[in-house]
């Protein structure tokens, strides 16, 4: 199950934030094919906004085939993102710790290293590495 | 679809003072509709007309399509939730339930119960003892326990600290996730209708002023900035709601639709704060799509 939150100053339309989330819970495997997302009296339960917004997000997300709704049972998760394992995201993720230790040692600031990533990112998509 | 709220020409006078005059509205079923407004411009009067509490003065009020009289049938769809919560001070919160249950053929009193248990309100305690976030739940819980198709709050979450206004709204948000009613409620806090309201309506010096869906509204509405002079050569029939001039730089909250602007215009969405507060500001202007525009 995912809790949901939401951050009034994002920017982000509250819909969006609730499928952002959903898509970041499958990359990280905190959701995975089978599970329930909570309903829409559940959830705005919890964050106090209209359910229709609730719905247009599962919509969204139903379009995309990455959940269906079953009627009387609930929203269920279809498939996952992204293919790495979770070995290989363990890996990488003790790595990245390892490489932003030795930049914070090195005198870099949060947005430093922020900045850093943003632009290796963007040169290695450039390269046609990812 | 029938309107949920239908009026024409709605008006109520208090002697020679029109608290509401002109009102023609369209409110369709299944919404949460924020009723935005000055204090004094009207709210509480279209609130206790649609409760059957007041009679016009002039004009047709129609609810789910019929007109609104003292027939039992009539008013068991609607529940009213007034200004400061009226519980009796001196009645627990048991026997409050016990008032609601006799009174109202439709009365849910498990839930009600189930409900009271959950958000851990004491049913032993007299109504005046509560605080004031406990209270609302309570009077909320009522006026919900009724199970209408209709519910109309005046100012709920007025007077209740942030936490209470959260609790209140997931309260009010959970039971339309599952009974799904039209909700009407008052407010001039508008941070505390963002996200839950789908629906607006303004009402100033008596007068409706904008009745439509949040996110058309938002849609259809920018804030533009560019040089003053740029201010003569806007599109002739552009409905512009209000613009300022300061120094070399004007500002301009217009409908934009499929209007075309010159380049100099930089075009930038709005919050909905800040339409509500450029209508409110400017009491002539309107954005009334008519009444046959509900869906």
């Amino acid at each position: 199950m995912i809790d949901f939150r939401l951050d009034a100053r994002s920017g982000v339309s509250t819909y969006l934030q609730l499928v952002q989330q959903v898509k970041h819970a499958l990359r990280l495997g905190l959701l995975q094919p089978g599970d329930r997302l909570p309903t829409a009296a559940e959830v705005v339960a919890a964050l106090a906004i209209n359910p229709n917004t609730v719905l247009k997000a599962y919509r969204e997300l139903e379009r995309e085939g990455l959940v269906s709704g079953r009627p009387g049972l609930g929203t269920f998760i279809e498939r996952s993102l992204g293919q790495s394992s979770p070995a290989d995201q363990a890996r990488l993720r003790r790595q990245l710790a390892g490489w932003m230790r030795s930049a914070y040692g090195a005198g870099l600031a949060r947005e430093d290293i922020e900045a850093l990533f943003a632009a290796a990112l963007r040169d290695t998509a450039r390269e046609g590495a990812a | 679809m029938t309107p949920a709220i239908e009026s024409r020409d709605l008006g109520r006078r208090y002697r020679r003072t029109w608290a509401l005059r002109g009102c023609t509205l369209a409110l369709p079923e299944g919404r949460v509709i924020a009723l935005v407004g000055p204090n004094g411009a009207g709210k509480s009067t279209l609130l206790n007309l649609a409760a059957g509490l007041l009679q016009p003065s002039e004009g047709t009020l129609r609810i789910f399509g019929e007109p609104l009289d003292d027939r039992p049938a009539a008013l068991a769809r609607i529940s009213y939730m007034a200004q400061e919560t009226a519980l009796y001070p001196t009645f627990t919160v048991a026997e409050l339930l016990t008032f609601g249950r006799r009174l109202n053929p439709g009365w849910d009193d498990r839930w009600a119960r189930e409900r009271l248990s959950r958000l851990r309100l004491p049913s032993d305690v007299p109504a005046g003892r509560l605080s004031g976030g406990q209270r609302a739940q309570v009077a909320l819980v009522l006026a919900l326990a009724k199970r209408p198709r209709l519910l109309l709050l005046d100012e709920p979450l007025a007077s209740l600290d942030p936490v209470a206004r959260h609790d209140v709204m997931a309260l009010l948000m959970e039971s339309v996730a599952e009974a799904g009613m039209t909700v009407v409620l008052s407010s001039h806090i508008i941070s505390d209708l963002v996200d839950t309201c789908d629906w607006l309506v303004t009402i100033n010096q008596g007068r409706v002023q904008v009745s439509g869906d949040i996110d058309e509204l938002l849609a259809t509405h920018r804030l533009l900035t560019g040089p003053r002079e740029a201010l003569d050569s806007l599109p002739p029939r552009l409905p512009v709601v209000a613009h300022t001039v300061n120094g070399r730089q004007a500002s301009v909250l217009a409908r934009i639709g499929a209007h075309r602007l010159a380049p100099v215009w930089t075009v930038n969405e709005v919050s909905l704060d800040e339409l509500v507060l450029c209508y409110l500001r400017q009491p002539a202007s309107s954005a009334l799509p008519g009444p046959t525009s509900v869906r």
